[in-house]
């Protein structure tokens, strides 16, 4: 920011997590139970950063799109506010959430395990770019037939990356995924 | 979204812009905080109702995906009319908290800790 600003009052520290996941996994409603405000919509132009990917090949112009985000809020703290951000789920616009990945401390990855494969896009990005996330399986009406490790097999995930069976409906529940990422990142800051 | 504005909106997003669809400052992120200068510097003329209604929003620290969402527009546009604002002296704005490949523990363990009290 300009160096000739006046700053009026405090205005807090702010970062965000992401929460990932194919459509219709849980992702708003992730969002909704652990949120102080109700999810608020809006819509961002994303565009496409880098050609770095082979699909891409050939393609110069930046592009863009239009993504409706839901998004809510945590205030940590006078000075310090989490925002969580619900990725958009249509697969096909997987490679603009660069814009949105930039500046996130970390992600959640909800999957369905009744159709985990809506899941792998999420799961594939936040892998190549090297941004730490948790695997949060969310058990519709608490149903969990599997168990962490299975599932973590299933998916081919590293050992550092946990694996949670959750209810996206239940606060404290997805507050624990959350805290889960947190708590990983705190590891990995300090191995 | 926002409130009853069953009718739709009477002026196109754009418009609000003067046609401009690029912020001619990139420094707006989606979590950035904004807060509106009080009072106005002397300079200051009458905003337009658009930027005024931003400023009311942002007479508290907000950030942008919030007033986004408060005024039902996209992100884009009002990031646009608050580089307006920023440039005329009425806003003021706070990036995000850098985010880079050494974690600040600090920053975690607070984050941590408020999670834990939710």
């Amino acid at each position: 920011m300009a160096g000739s600003d006046v700053v009026t009052r405090a205005a807090p520290d702010t970062v965000k997590i992401l929460i990932a996941g194919g459509f219709g996994v849980g992702k708003t409603t992730m969002v909704g139970s652990v949120s102080e405000i109700a999810p608020l919509r809006t819509e961002e132009r994303l565009t496409l950063a880098s050609v770095d990917v082979d699909d891409l090949a050939g393609i110069e112009e930046k592009h863009a799109t239009t993504v409706a985000l839901d998004f809510g809020r945590i205030t940590i703290g006078q000075d310090l506010v989490l925002y969580l951000f619900g990725t958009p789920g249509q697969q096909r616009f997987w490679f603009m959430w660069n814009d949105l990945a930039l500046g996130a401390l970390g992600a959640v990855v909800l999957i369905d395990v009744r159709r985990p494969e809506t899941s792998f896009a999420a799961i594939d990005f936040f892998e190549r770019r090297k941004i730490p996330f948790v695997v949060g399986v969310n058990g519709f009406y608490g149903d969990h037939p599997y168990p962490p490790d299975e599932i973590r097999d299933a998916l081919a995930l590293p050992e550092h990356v946990q694996v949670l069976l959750c209810d996206a409906r239940e606060r404290e529940s997805s507050r624990d995924v959350l805290i889960a990422l947190i708590d990983q990142l705190i590891e990995s800051a300090t191995r | 979204m926002g409130g009853g504005d069953t009718a739709g909106r009477l002026v196109r997003p754009f418009a609000l812009t003067g046609g401009r669809t690029r912020p001619s400052r990139a420094d707006f992120t989606l979590i950035t905080t904004v807060t509106a200068v009080d009072p106005p510097p002397t300079w200051a003329t009458r905003p337009q109702p658009e930027h005024q209604r931003i400023l009311r929003h942002c007479a508290e620290p907000l950030a942008v995906a919030e007033l986004a969402a408060l005024l039902d527009l996209p992100v884009s546009v009002v990031v646009i009319m608050l580089c307006d604002l920023l440039e005329a002296g009425r806003i003021t704005a706070r990036p995000p908290h850098p985010v880079t490949c050494n974690p600040d523990l600090d920053l975690l363990q607070k984050v941590r800790d408020g999670l834990g009290r939710l």
